[in-house]
C-alpha cells in the first residue's frame, strides 16, 4: 500500500484513513522486522556509533569526577549567575522527556492510531532523558552522595524536608514522572517480552525474557485487565506530564527575580517541553527507521504528523516569547522592561537570537507539506530546534540572573570546559542508552502494531476505532 | 519441560479473528466455564464473546489514589505543623496551596504503581512461569499470529472427544492435547546452593563494610572532615613563624574590658573600693569561685592548709590580723596582680567574681574569729527563722 503522491489527486481526501502499517506486511513479518535487531549480531556501524557515544559519556564522567574532587568551582557558576549549566541542562533534558509520555498517553486518549509505531521508542527516550535530567540537580549540589536528604525520612536530625519549596516539588515531580513512565513502559513491554521469549532459540535469552515477561500467556483474561490498565495509566500520565514541567517552571516563577517571576511560565514551559521532545524524537527516529529497516512501520506519515506537532508547539513558544515582551511593557515596571531589553540587545543577545531563530522561525517551514515529508530537511530543522531549546533555557537562566535589580551586583557568566564536558557527557549517556535499547528491546510495540495491521480485527468490528 | 501424563486441556488454533470470536461464543454457548482464549494482541469484541465482566482494576486505582492523597496531605500537615513547626516564607503551618503539587504527584504515583502491581499480582496472578501452556507449540503460534482456544480438563463438561469434535466443527486448523509439566523442585539444602548463599553473604558484607567504613571517608566523600582551613594547634604554611593560632594585634582591647590601674605594682599606694555589695548572691558566687581557684592552696577555710601536701609552698593563713586588716582593694590586688609565689588570677576569674571572692573571704574571716556576741546573734536569728 504505497501512499499515493499528492499530485495524483485534484484534492486531498481527508476522510480516507491512512494505514498505520505500510507495505501490506503480515503479522509474522512485522514481528520478524521488529525482532531482527535482537536476533542478529551487532554490525560494525552499530559498534562505531556505540563507541562514539560511550566516548562522550566517558569524557563527561571525567569532567564530573574532576568537578567532584576539586569542587564546583571548576564550573562557570558564580555570583550572580549561581545557576549555570547544571540547571540549564536539567530543564533541557526534562523537556526532552516530555514527548514520550505525550505520545503514549495523550495521543492514546485522543485515539491517534499513528502513535503506535513511535510510542515505544518515544517512551524509551523519555525514560533516558529523565535519567539525564535527574542527574543534573544532583550534580548541581556538588555532593551528590548526600542527595538522600532530599527524601523525607525519619533521620537523626529530626528534620523533614521543606514541603513548601519548589525544589522539593521538583524532587517529587521528577521522581514520580520517572517511576510512572518506567512502569508504563514496562507494562507495554510485557507482551513483547513474551513474544520474544516464544521466538528465541538461545537459552540465555530465553531465561532473561522469561523473567521479564513474568509468564505472560497472551490470554484474553489477561488482555482484558491489561487494556484497562493501559487506559488508566494513560489517564494518570496525561495530567502528570503536564504537571512535571509546570513544577519545573515553578522553580523560576516562584522566585522574585525579574524575567522569572511570571505567571506565563507553566504553559510556556510545557509547550516548549513538548516542542523539544518531539524534535528529539524526530532526530533519533530518522536514523532508527533507516538503520533497522522500519520504514514500513515508522512511515513518512508518522514523521509528517510529528512535524505538525513541532510546528504547532513552536508557534506556541513563539507566542509566549511575544507575550513576555508585551507583559514587560504593559506592566510598566522599569526593571522588568530592562531585563527584556537586555535579553534582546544586551551582552547575551547572541543567545537570544539563536533561540528565536531556531525555535520560532525555522519550524515555520513545516507549513509546507514537501518540507514536512523531506527527511534531510526535517532532520536539520529538528536539530536546530534542539539547539534553540537548549538556548532558551540558557537565556532564561543566565540573562535573568546576570543583571537584576542592583547594578552593583551585576556580573557575567563564562562556562568552563568542565561545564561543556558534562553537557557532552549527558548527550553521551542519552545516546548510549538509546543505542543499547535499539539492540536489546523491540523499538516498536509488537502487540500494538499487530493489532493495527490489516485484517487484525474481527470484520463485524471493522471500521471501529 | 518434561510432561506428565495428566491432561491439562485441549487447545485449538484458528487462523483469523472472525473464527476465534465465533468459536469463543460457541464454547460459552456449550456451557464451558474453564476455558481461555490466547491471542497475540487484544481482539475487539472478545470480552463480550467470552462473557467476561468489566475489569474491576479501576477500583484499585481509585482506592490507592485517594489513599495517596490523604496520606501525603496528613503527612505534610503533621511534619510541617506538629512535629517540627517552622514558619517558611510567612506561610501558615498548613499551607494548602503550597502542598498541592506534592499531593498531586504522590496521588498519581500511588495510583499508577498500585494499578500496575495490582494488575500483575492480583489480577494476572503473575509471575507464573510454570504454567502448562508455556513451552508448547501452541504458545509459540499464538504468540506470533494465530488465535488459540483452550478448554481445561477440569471443566465439569470436559470430554476429550466432544471437545475435539467441537473444535474441528468450528474450523480449527490444529487441535492439540496439553499435559501438565513435571514438577521441578529446588532443594534448599543443596551443597551448591548453600555455597552460593555463603559467597553472596560474604560479598555483601565485605562491600557494606568497605562502603560504610572506608569508601565514605575517602576524598571527596569525606563528609567535609578534611578542609583547607587551619584548625587549633595546627602548623601554618602561610605565616613566617609557622604558628596556626594567631595572637591579637598589639593594643587590641577586648569588648567590655576595664583596665586595672595598679597592674604589675607589688605594693600600690592606694587601692580600689569594693564596688560589689556583699549580697547573698555575691557571697554564693564568691564561695564557688573560692572553692575552685583559691582553696587548693589556701584551704577550704582559708587556713593556709594546702591540699597539695607540700608539693607547693603553703601560703599563709588568711585569718591573721594582718589579713583581716587589709582593705578589700588590697585582697583584690593580690588576686589580680599576684603576690610572691601566687600568680595572677586575672585570666581565670572575672572582675566581678574577684570582688565576690573578696566578700566571701570577709565572711570566712568573720566566722573563724566569731565572738560570743556573734553566736548569740546567730542563735537568735536561726530560732526566729524556724518555720512553724
Amino acid at each position: 500500500m504505497k501512499e499515493p503522491e499528492i499530485t495524483d489527486y485534484p484534492f486531498v481526501d481527508y476522510s480516507r484513513e491512512i494505514p498505520v502499517v505500510e507495505g501490506g506486511l503480515t503479522r509474522a513479518e512485522i514481528e520478524q522486522i521488529v525482532a531482527k535487531p535482537m536476533d542478529t549480531k551487532p554490525t560494525k556501524k552499530y559498534l562505531i556509533a556505540l563507541t562514539i557515544s560511550v566516548s562522550f559519556l566517558l569524557f563527561g564522567a571525567i569532567c564530573l569526577a574532576i568537578s567532584f574532587y576539586y569542587g564546583v568551582g571548576m564550573w562557570g557558576n558564580d555570583q550572580p549567575v549561581a545557576w549555570g549549566f547544571p540547571i540549564i541542562n536539567f530543564v533541557f533534558w526534562v523537556g526532552i522527556g516530555h514527548a514520550g509520555t505525550l505520545i503514549s498517553a495523550i495521543l492514546f486518549l485522543l485515539r491517534q492510531r499513528w502513535r503506535t509505531g513511535i510510542a515505544r521508542f518515544a517512551e524509551a527516550m523519555t525514560i533516558f532523558a529523565v535519567m539525564c535530567a535527574g542527574l543534573f540537580p544532583l550534580i548541581h549540589v556538588g555532593r551528590p552522595w548526600l542527595a538522600g536528604y532530599l527524601i523525607p525520612y525519619p533521620n537523626q536530625h529530626s528534620l523533614w524536608v521543606n514541603f513548601v519549596s519548589p525544589l522539593v516539588w521538583d524532587v517529587f515531580a521528577v521522581s514520580t514522572y520517572f517511576t510512572v513512565s518506567l512502569v508504563f513502559w514496562y507494562t507495554g513491554l510485557i507482551p513483547d517480552f513474551a513474544m520474544l521469549r516464544d521466538r528465541t532459540t538461545s537459552k540465555v535469552k530465553k531465561y532473561i525474557y522469561r523473567i521479564f515477561s513474568l509468564g505472560w500467556r497472551h490470554s484474553n483474561r489477561q488482555w482484558q485487565h491489561y487494556e484497562k490498565a493501559y487506559m488508566i495509566l494513560a489517564g494518570l500520565a496525561t495530567p502528570l506530564v503536564l504537571s512535571v514541567h509546570t513544577v519545573v517552571s515553578f522553580d523560576f516563577a516562584v522566585a522574585v527575580l525579574p524575567g522569572w517571576h511570571s505567571t506565563i511560565f507553566p504553559p510556556y514551559f510545557v509547550a516548549g517541553a513538548i516542542f523539544s521532545g518531539f524534535a528529539m524524537v524526530v532526530t533519533v527516529l530518522v536514523f532508527v527507521r533507516k538503520v533497522f529497516d522500519l520504514e514500513n512501520i515508522i512511515t513518512i506519515n508518522h514523521l509528517d504528523n510529528m512535524n505538525k506537532v513541532i510546528l504547532l508547539t513552536g508557534s506556541m513558544v513563539g507566542y509566549a516569547y511575544g507575550t513576555e515582551f508585551f507583559m514587560a511593557w504593559y506592566s510598566g515596571n522599569p526593571i522588568e522592561q530592562f531585563v527584556f531589553i537586555n535579553r534582546a540587545f544586551g551582552p547575551f543577545a547572541w543567545s537570544y537570537w539563536i533561540m528565536v531563530s531556531c525555535n520560532v522561525l525555522f519550524p515555520q517551514l513545516f507549513w509546507f507539506r514537501k518540507i514536512r515529508r523531506s527527511v534531510p530537511v526535517m532532520l536539520v530543522i529538528a536539530i536546530l530546534v534542539n539547539v534553540g531549546m537548549w538556548f532558551e533555557r540558557f537565556v532564561i537562566v543566565v540573562t535573568s540572573l546576570h543583571r537584576d535589580f542592583l547594578p552593583s551586583s551585576w556580573g557575567t557568566f563564562v562556562p568552563t570546559i568542565f561545564d561543556i564536558g558534562i553537557l557532552a557527557g549527558s548527550f553521551g549517556l542519552f545516546f548510549t542508552l538509546v543505542i543499547l535499547f535499539t539492540k536489546t528491546l523491540p523499538v516498536v510495540s509488537m502487540s500494538e502494531i499487530k493489532a493495527m495491521s490489516e485484517g487484525a480485527q474481527p470484520s463485524h468490528h471493522g471500521g471501529h476505532e | 519441560m518434561d510432561r506428565t501424563d495428566k491432561l491439562f486441556g485441549i487447545t485449538a488454533l484458528f487462523d483469523n479473528p472472525d473464527s476465534i470470536i465465533n468459536a469463543a461464543k460457541k464454547v460459552v454457548g456449550e456451557g464451558y466455564k474453564k476455558f481461555d482464549v490466547n491471542t497475540p494482541y487484544p481482539l475487539h469484541g472478545m470480552d463480550s464473546a467470552m462473557g467476561l465482566k468489566n475489569s474491576k482494576l479501576g477500583f484499585v486505582t481509585l482506592f490507592f489514589g485517594f489513599s495517596g492523597t490523604a496520606f501525603i496531605l496528613l503527612f505534610m500537615y503533621w511534619s510541617m505543623s506538629i512535629d517540627y513547626p517552622m514558619v517558611i516564607g510567612g506561610k501558615p503551618y498548613f499551607a494548602l496551596p503550597a502542598f498541592i503539587p506534592i499531593t498531586f504527584e504522590f496521588t498519581v504515583l500511588l495510583a499508577a504503581l498500585s494499578t500496575v502491581f495490582g494488575m500483575i499480582i492480583a489480577f494476572f496472578n503473575l509471575p507464573f512461569n510454570d504454567h502448562p501452556l508455556h513451552d508448547t507449540a501452541y504458545m509459540k503460534r499464538v504468540s506470533v499470529d494465530r488465535y488459540g482456544l483452550v478448554i481445561l480438563a477440569d471443566d465439569l463438561l470436559f470430554e476429550e472427544n466432544k471437545v475435539r469434535e467441537l473444535f474441528l466443527s468450528l474450523g480449527a486448523i490444529e487441535v492439540e492435547k496439553i499435559y501438565y509439566p513435571e514438577k521441578v523442585t529446588y532443594p534448599v539444602f543443596d551443597a551448591k546452593f548453600i555455597t552460593f548463599l555463603i559467597i553472596v553473604a560474604a560479598a555483601v558484607s565485605a562491600l557494606t563494610y568497605f562502603t560504610l567504613n572506608k569508601f565514605m571517608y575517602m576524598v571527596p566523600y569525606n563528609w567535609m572532615s578534611e578542609q583547607d582551613k587551619v584548625i587549633p594547634q595546627e602548623k601554618s604554611v602561610f605565616f613566617a613563624d609557622k604558628f596556626g593560632m594567631r595572637e591579637p594585634v598589639e593594643g587590641t582591647v577586648a569588648r567590655g574590658f576595664i583596665p586595672y590601674p595598679y597592674m604589675g605594682i607589688a605594693e600600690p599606694k592606694e587601692y580600689l573600693i569594693n564596688p560589689v555589695l556583699p549580697t547573698r548572691e555575691s557571697i554564693a558566687l564568691g564561695k564557688r569561685k573560692f572553692l575552685t581557684f583559691c582553696s587548693p592552696c589556701h584551704g577550704n577555710q582559708a587556713d593556709g592548709d594546702s591540699r597539695l601536701r607540700g608539693q607547693f609552698p603553703s601560703p599563709p593563713s588568711l585569718h591573721t590580723q594582718r589579713a583581716i586588716d587589709f582593705p578589700d582593694g588590697r585582697i583584690y590586688h593580690v588576686i589580680t596582680n599576684g603576690q610572691n609565689a601566687m600568680p595572677s588570677y586575672a585570666a581565670q576569674v572575672t572582675r566581678e567574681e574577684r570582688w565576690s571572692i573578696v566578700n566571701y573571704i570577709r565572711v570566712l574571716q568573720r566566722s573563724k574569729n566569731a565572738t560570743d556576741e556573734d553566736i548569740k546573734e546567730i542563735k537568735k536569728e536561726s530560732s526566729s527563722n524556724v518555720q512553724k
